[in-house]
Formats: structure tokens, C-alpha cells, sequence
């Protein structure tokens, strides 16, 4: 049984090209946009970019804190890669919380209106949501929620690794499961706070500070949560395919498969709950967030955005044979992170940057991240054992059947 | 339908049920059905029963429902009794959306479960015959058809030695059929003969 993964030299590469065409991209936007208004593309990217890889690695920790609440036994025979994923998070939140206080602290005011103490003075909306709009709070929330993610993160990946050492006994067994539900409770309760509610709003909705929508959050986590399974499930089939996890079959991908089609759906839900009730309302207030997206120069993005999200999905998902299927869902997860990507990148372009172009600085920054995190994967998967052989589900998980 | 004959052997362990369903069947005897109290993971694949196409039937209902709530919507809206509402436009598809969708929801749900009750042959006021009363309770009960080149004194002595419990050989109707569990059936031949006496 291949037990312990070893980085193959081909992946390696792959993630050092990547992340070369990530770099250059970066010099060359450096270069490309520069002074009062051409910057705001630069930072826009980044900003973009780094939050929508940071949720997506942070959603395996979700992952692994829901299944273990949630007493679920299915996924311990690849529980070491929402592990390893997950172990991605101190790298790409410190990128993040690096690029948000440059943006804040250079003032970047076409990115965060909220920054500029003039407008502010000026604007009565802007000034009576200046308590909670400010760069402190700002400051505060993200060097808090990223801190607690690294915290927890860092501390369930820990606890796994250790319980590697323990025996298989019926009182170890309880032990396990009995510490892994009370971290995962109290990662679950940060990350509900957090990424369900209040950082999408500071770090992606308040690019429109003068706009609100209560359903912003969820629609973000949506978003991010099943871009997350589709990562999972591509480093699953990876791993799978070089002859690694042999307890993985076609019943696990199949519930992957599930869970891909029913939160694509599950975004649909909340994109139309968003998008509907601003629609009948019809207040000027509330369209403006729309206007640029649904009747300006985003109209196209807009709707290819459901289509991929959406329509495709839904549609090829369906079938069982699909879901059972290991290229297929290669195919599908692809699909889905970037149709995902795309619609990070219809948040922040429309408020930022204005007008639609081609975003090969944005496509390169993200193939960056995607290098990334792929070295930092694959550099924790070969950390510990691919197989938690002491978890007392491992037997639910090898005789799966959905 | 057509009255079969039937030997049926009980189970009292799913250890014993599943080889002894892959011994009948490489024995080349005829699995009627396996009735079990719960449902039992892979049963279906051991007793070598197709893929249902339920779901495929779900899809239909579903763009079935789609479909109405469109139609049905947007000829009132627009060519019955067009409204203006608010100066919306007639055809205003994001009001239409919730609509759509639980029509959409409700033609698949009821018609997958009236479709699920008609493969199961479940009714109210259908009747199927019961091979063992405790297969609802606690035990597995495997009936298999006797074809004219079935040997029931064999298949019998085979059942017993691959662990079945109480065998017997019945004579039932193999389909459904107007009834009601809580009355006996009453035939037409006997009400015929109690109005002629």
C-alpha cells in the first residue's frame, strides 16, 4: 500500500512554471499600471485573486470541521487532503492580510471608497457607516478572522498528525472524536461569523460602500465553498490516479460529485435571492450594484456567470454516471473553480477598474496562486501518513457505499 | 397477472441472505423478490436488479412542471388578461422563478413518489400477496418462481442447505391487485352463489 506521498519531480515543475507566469505577471502589472487611476487595476487583481484562493483553501477546513459535526464517516479515506489543503491557509492569509493593509494604508481609494476622510466627511451614508467602516476596524477584523483561521487550521491538522501515534482502542477512539467536534465547534462558530457574515462585507462589498445586500455573505461563501469541493475533489482524483488512496473509490467521488452539483445549486439559489428582490424593489439605491452588471458593459460576464455556475452543473452533474466518473469530474471541478474565479472577478471589476477588458493580468495572477497552491499541497501531503489509521471511521469510510 | 407457483424460504441474518441469494442464482433458479424489513446496502446489485429509471422518469416530470408554470404564467400575463403591474414588464421572468421552481418541485415529487408506488405495486386499495407475515417485522424472505423445469423437492433440499428456514411451497398471485389488507378478498364466484341460494 503507497502510503506516503512523494512529490513527483513533473508536479513540482508544473507548480514553479505556474507560479513563474504568476510572478512575471505581476512585474509586468506593476509596470503596466501605475499612477492615481492605473493602479487601481493592479490592486484590484490582487485583491481579487488572493481573497478568492484564501477562501477556497479555507473552505477544506470548513469541510473537515462540517464532516466531523456532522459525524460523517464517508470522508476519512481522503481526509489528509482537505488536511494538506487546508494547510495552505497561514501562506495565502498572510498574502492577503499583506495586500489588504497595503490598499489601506496607501489609500487606495478607487478600490475602498470608504478610505478618503474627505469623501467620507462629505458623504452622509459614507459617514454614518464610518463606525464600522474605518480603516481600525478594518484592520482588526482581517488580522483577527485570519488570525483564528490560521489558528484552528493549524491546530485540527496537528491533532491528526498526533492521533497517528495513538492505538486503535474503543477509549482512544472516543478521544478522537470527542476533541476533533469540539475544535471543529469552535472553528465552525469563527467561520460562520466571519466568512457568513462579516468579512465578505469589509474586504469585497465594501468596494461598493454605498451599496448593501444582506445576501452578499452567503453568496460569497457559496461561491468559495463549492469552489473549495471542486479543489478537493481534483487532488482526490490526482492522488488517486498516481496510485495513492487506495480506500477511495467511485462511491466517495460519487458523493463529491453530490455535494458539487447541490452547492452549485445552493449558489444559484442565493445569487437569485439577491438578484430578485433588488430587481422588484427597483430602488436606486440597490440597482446601482446591478446597473454596471446587468445593463452595462458586464452584461455578457453576468450571464455567462450563470450559465457556467449554473446551467452546466446542473446539467452534466445530473447523471450518476457523471459523478461516478473520475475524468469527468476532473473536467466538471475545473469548470466549476473557474466559473467561480470568473465571478470573484465580476464582484471587483465593476466597482473598481470600471470597464471590461480581457483579464490576462488577472488569469495570470490567478495561475500564480494556483502554482501556489499547488507546491504548498502537494509539500504537506507527503507531512503525514494519506491515511489517518487510528480514526475510529476509517472502517465506515473503506466499506462506503452511496 | 397470473397465479405462480412459489417456494419461499426465511433468513434471519443478512451474513447468510447475501451468499445464499449468489448460490441460488449461479444454481440457475428464479429469484422472484427478496423481501427484507429494512433496506439492505447492495442487495440489488447481489440479486443483479437494472438501475431503476426512476430518476430519469423525476427529470421528466420536472421539465414537465417547468414548462406548465412558463406557459401557463406568461399566457395569462401577456394574452388572457394582461395587468400592468407596478409598470413591470409582462414577461417578467425573475417574478416568474419562484413560481416556476416549485411547480417544477412539485410535478417531480408527486410524480416520482405515484411512480415509485406503481414499480413497488404499493396502492391504497391494492393488494400483492404476502409470503411471510414477519417479513415486514424481522426476517429476509426469498421467494423464487417455480418454472416448469424447476424440481421444488430439490430446490427445497438446496435451500435448506444453503441456510434457509422454514421452506414451504405456495400457490399466489404473483401481481397486485383490488383489495384491502384489513378485509378478506370476496370473490365473484361466491357472491354469484350466495344470491342464487
Amino acid at each position: 500500500m503507497k502510503d506516503q506521498f512523494v512529490v513527483p519531480a513533473r508536479l513540482k515543475r508544473t507548480s514553479f512554471v505556474l507560479m513563474g507566469i504568476g510572478l512575471l505577471t505581476l512585474l509586468i502589472g506593476l509596470f503596466a499600471f501605475h499612477g492615481e487611476h492605473g493602479s487601481t487595476r493592479f490592486w484590484a487583481g490582487l485583491l481579487q485573486n488572493s481573497t478568492f484562493f484564501l477562501l477556497i483553501v479555507l473552505a477544506s477546513t470548513f469541510f473537515i470541521g462540517a464532516t466531523t459535526l456532522a459525524h460523517g464517516g464517508w470522508q476519512i479515506g481522503f481526509r489528509r487532503v482537505p488536511e494538506a489543503i487546508s494547510m495552505a491557509v497561514p501562506y495565502l492569509g498572510a498574502v492577503l492580510f499583506v495586500i489588504l493593509m497595503l490598499i489601506v494604508f496607501l489609500e487606495k481609494e478607487h478600490i475602498y471608497h470608504w478610505i478618503n476622510a474627505h469623501h467620507v466627511a462629505e458623504d452622509p451614508i459614507l459617514s454614518w457607516k464610518s463606525a464600522f467602516l474605518n480603516k481600525g476596524m478594518f484592520t482588526g477584523f482581517a488580522a483577527v478572522t485570519i488570525g483564528a483561521w490560521i489558528l484552528f487550521t493549524i491546530k485540527l491538522r496537528r491533532m491528526s498528525i498526533e492521533e497517528d501515534g495513538w492505538d486503535l482502542s474503543p477509549a482512544t477512539g472516543r478521544r478522537i472524536i470527542w476533541r476533533n467536534t469540539v475544535m471543529c465547534g469552535g472553528f465552525i462558530v469563527i467561520y460562520a461569523l466571519s466568512v457568513g457574515s462579516t468579512t465578505p462585507w469589509l474586504w469585497l462589498m465594501s468596494i461598493d460602500a454605498h451599496w448593501y445586500s444582506t445576501m452578499y455573505s452567503w453568496y460569497t461563501f457559496a461561491s468559495t465553498w463549492v469552489s473549495g469541493l471542486a479543489l478537493i475533489t481534483l487532488f482526490v482524483v490526482y492522488l488517486k490516479r498516481n496510485g495513492y488512496l487506495p480506500m477511495v473509490n467511485e462511491e466517495h467521488l460519487h458523493d463529491l460529485g453530490k455535494f458539487c452539483f447541490a452547492f452549485s445549486i445552493f449558489w444559484t439559489y442565493l445569487w437569485f435571492s439577491q438578484y430578485m428582490l433588488i430587481w422588484y424593489a427597483n430602488m436606486p439605491e440597490e440597482i446601482v450594484y446591478f446597473k454596471p452588471r446587468v445593463w452595462g458593459e458586464w452584461r455578457p460576464i453576468f450571464f455567462l456567470n450563470l450559465l457556467i455556475n449554473f446551467i452546466t452543473p446542473l446539467l452534466y452533474l445530473m447523471k450518476r454516471d457523471t459523478k461516478r466518473n473520475y475524468s469527468s469530474m476532473v473536467f466538471i471541478s475545473i469548470v466549476i473553480i473557474a466559473g467561480h474565479w470568473m465571478d470573484f472577478w465580476q464582484m471587483v471589476g465593476p466597482g473598481t477598474y470600471k470597464e471590461l477588458v480581457f483579464p490576462w493580468y488577472e488569469l495570470g495572477l490567478g495561475v500564480g496562486f494556483v502554482g501556489l497552491i499547488i507546491l504548498l499541497v502537494a509539500n504537506q501531503l507527503t507531512k503525514a501518513a494519506l491515511v489517518p489509521k487510528n480514526h475510529p471511521y476509517l472502517k465506515e469510510s473503506i466499506v462506503h457505499h452511496t | 397477472m397470473a397465479v405462480k407457483n412459489f417456494v419461499v424460504a426465511s433468513f434471519d441474518d443478512e451474513a447468510v441472505l447475501f451468499p445464499a441469494v449468489k448460490k441460488v442464482r449461479t444454481a440457475g433458479y428464479k429469484i422472484h423478490d427478496v423481501y427484507t424489513p429494512f433496506p439492505v446496502h447492495g442487495l440489488d446489485h447481489a440479486l443483479g436488479l437494472r438501475e431503476t429509471s426512476l430518476h430519469t422518469a423525476g427529470f421528466i416530470y420536472g421539465i414537465t412542471g417547468t414548462t406548465t408554470a412558463l406557459s401557463c404564467m406568461s399566457w395569462v400575463f401577456n394574452s388572457d388578461w394582461p395587468l400592468n403591474i407596478g409598470g413591470k414588464p409582462h414577461f417578467p421572468l425573475p417574478a416568474f422563478i419562484p413560481i416556476t421552481f416549485e411547480l417544477t418541485v412539485l410535478f417531480s415529487a408527486v410524480g416520482m413518489v405515484l411512480t415509485f408506488c406503481y414499480l413497488c405495486q404499493l396502492m391504497p386499495f391494492v393488494k400483492k400477496h404476502i409470503f411471510h407475515p414477519r417479513q415486514t417485522d424481522d426476517l429476509f424472505v426469498m421467494a423464487i418462481e417455480v418454472t416448469p423445469k424447476t424440481n421444488a423437492e430439490e430446490l427445497k433440499a438446496f435451500l435448506a442447505s444453503v441456510g434457509g428456514q422454514q421452506i414451504n411451497e405456495q400457490k399466489a398471485e404473483a401481481g397486485w391487485w383490488y383489495g384491502r389488507y384489513d378485509r378478506e378478498d370476496r370473490l365473484f364466484e361466491q357472491k354469484a352463489g350466495t344470491v342464487n341460494a
